[in-house]
């Protein structure tokens, strides 16, 4: 991908050594975070990123001035020329240190809110005081959310499968195997208080706790829990089913 | 499998690279043939074997044929062709151009551009008189290579999947990666694993790293 001067396949000439740019340092950081991660922050490259956009910088203002008030206005393309290497200059440098910082930001989620030290020594220290005010950010962010104690966002990343009961010592999941307990021990599920309830009439819709409703139609069976329909169980309309 | 990191993505395909994106820095750093329309003074330090010398204030000729970055070239292009003119890069041109329409699966996209989606696309911005016909061979290209990549990457599972990959382009490869990522996570649920916590691969990554430290 580099070409350093010489002739290129086609016989038209590529840009020389004269510069920094063209010859691609700034990509060069592009592309060392493009492989790989938590390297040290590339202060070298950067000053000599900078150093070179500041050279730019002063012909092109020398330039300008010369074009204008010397009427040298076939000065404009090279200024042009110039200019566009100072924006690139930029784009690669925010690239670079906006890539930093969405991987530091990761380490927050990945690794929790205190860093080890060996990971601390590949960050700057404007990362790293970046690294702390994200911190609080999020740590404000949690607090206001879930009543007093808030809520830790960055616990339970992939949802839990079950809610575990335990019952003597052994643990049991709701969920799809409870209709294996209450063919094995009706005893289980009223530890989890729900109750199995066969319907003795047409009811209709009945609401549980999170929203989702159950027809009740005549000879139906339901798990439901149980301080929810007791008042109906001595309404008559269902009935408690005891192994 | 829940990943905290997301790179910018790449916007070469539609109208506009992002700025931020790290691979669109990259593929705008490959070069395409220019012609100069106008002479470049105090430049010729850049191009030292065009250089007109001091006579001519250190200039590039007028006339004079380089090979500039895509960056460079978009930026000092404008549809007066004031500055430069852009001449299309063979693989983009007719001859080639009938090679992918004859069989687009044989070619070896990484070795003749390692972004040649993205990069044909940039190339629009030129106003090329073949933008149409370039335009419709990226697409055909795509389409005919399409299948055997998803094919390839969603049944080899566990394999060194180097040969696959060998002859795609990024843009391919990419989505070569995100397949077997389906792949994977679907393997994983199948085998019950999905509400696994795991290492994170951040993570993993760093300890992998401090064990070749340590080896130093």
């Amino acid at each position: 991908m580099l070409r350093k001067g010489g002739q290129s396949r086609s016989g038209a000439s590529s840009p020389g050594q004269g510069s920094v740019l063209l010859s691609g340092t700034a990509a060069a950081l592009a592309r060392a975070l493009g492989a790989s991660a938590n390297g040290n922050p590339q202060e070298d490259g950067l000053r000599q990123v900078l150093e070179e956009m500041k050279a730019l910088y002063e012909q092109n203002q020398s330039d300008v001035n010369e074009a204008k008030s010397g009427g040298r206005s076939d000065l404009i393309p090279t200024i042009k020329f110039r200019h566009c290497s100072l924006l690139r200059n930029r784009r690669c440098t925010v690239a670079y240190l906006y890539d930093r910082l969405l991987r530091i930001r990761a380490l927050r989620w990945e690794y929790g809110s205190i860093l080890p030290n060996a990971l601390r020594f590949h960050m700057s220290a404007e990362e790293m005081e970046w690294f702390n005010n994200y911190k609080k950010s999020l740590a404000t962010y949690m607090r206001s959310l879930g009543g007093r104690e808030g809520l830790d966002i960055t616990q339970d990343m992939k949802p839990p499968k079950s809610l575990y009961i335990e019952r003597q010592g052994l643990t049991v999941s709701t969920g799809m195997n409870l209709t294996i307990i209450a063919v094995i021990s009706n005893s289980w599920a009223e530890a989890i208080h729900l109750s199995l309830v066969r319907c003795l009439k047409d009811y209709g819709e009945f609401e549980v706790d999170d929203g989702t409703s159950v027809l009740l139609k005549k000879n139906s069976q339901h798990f439901l829990p149980r301080w929810k329909c007791e008042q109906l169980i001595r309404q008559g309309v269902l009935e408690h089913i005891l192994s | 499998m829940s990943e905290a990191y997301f790179r910018v993505e790449s916007g070469a395909l539609g109208s506009e690279e992002n700025f931020l994106s790290l691979d669109d820095i990259l593929m705008s750093h490959e070069k395409l043939p220019v012609r100069m329309e106008t002479a470049m003074p105090r430049l010729g330090a850049f191009f030292l074997e065009r250089s007109g010398g001091a006579e001519t204030d250190n200039a590039v000729p007028q006339g004079s044929k380089l090979e500039l970055p895509l960056w460079l070239a978009k930026g000092l292009f404008d549809n007066k062709r004031r500055i430069l003119s852009v001449e299309l890069p063979k693989i983009y041109q007719e001859g080639w151009r009938t090679v992918f329409s004859a069989d687009a699966n044989v070619v070896d996209l990484h070795k003749i551009g390692p972004h040649f989606y993205g990069f044909g696309s940039q190339l629009l911005h030129f106003d090329s008189p073949e933008n149409a016909d370039i335009s419709q061979s990226l697409l055909q290209t795509f389409i005919g290579r399409f299948r055997r990549i998803m094919d390839s990457s969603q049944n080899a599972y566990n394999e060194d999947t180097s040969a696959l990959v060998a002859r795609l382009d990024e843009m391919e490869r990419g989505l070569f990666q995100t397949g077997q990522k389906g792949l994977n996570d679907f393997q994983c649920w199948e085998k019950g694993q999905a509400s696994q916590i795991t290492v994170s691969t951040l993570v993993q990554n760093y300890k992998k790293r401090k064990f070749t430290d340590m080896e130093d």
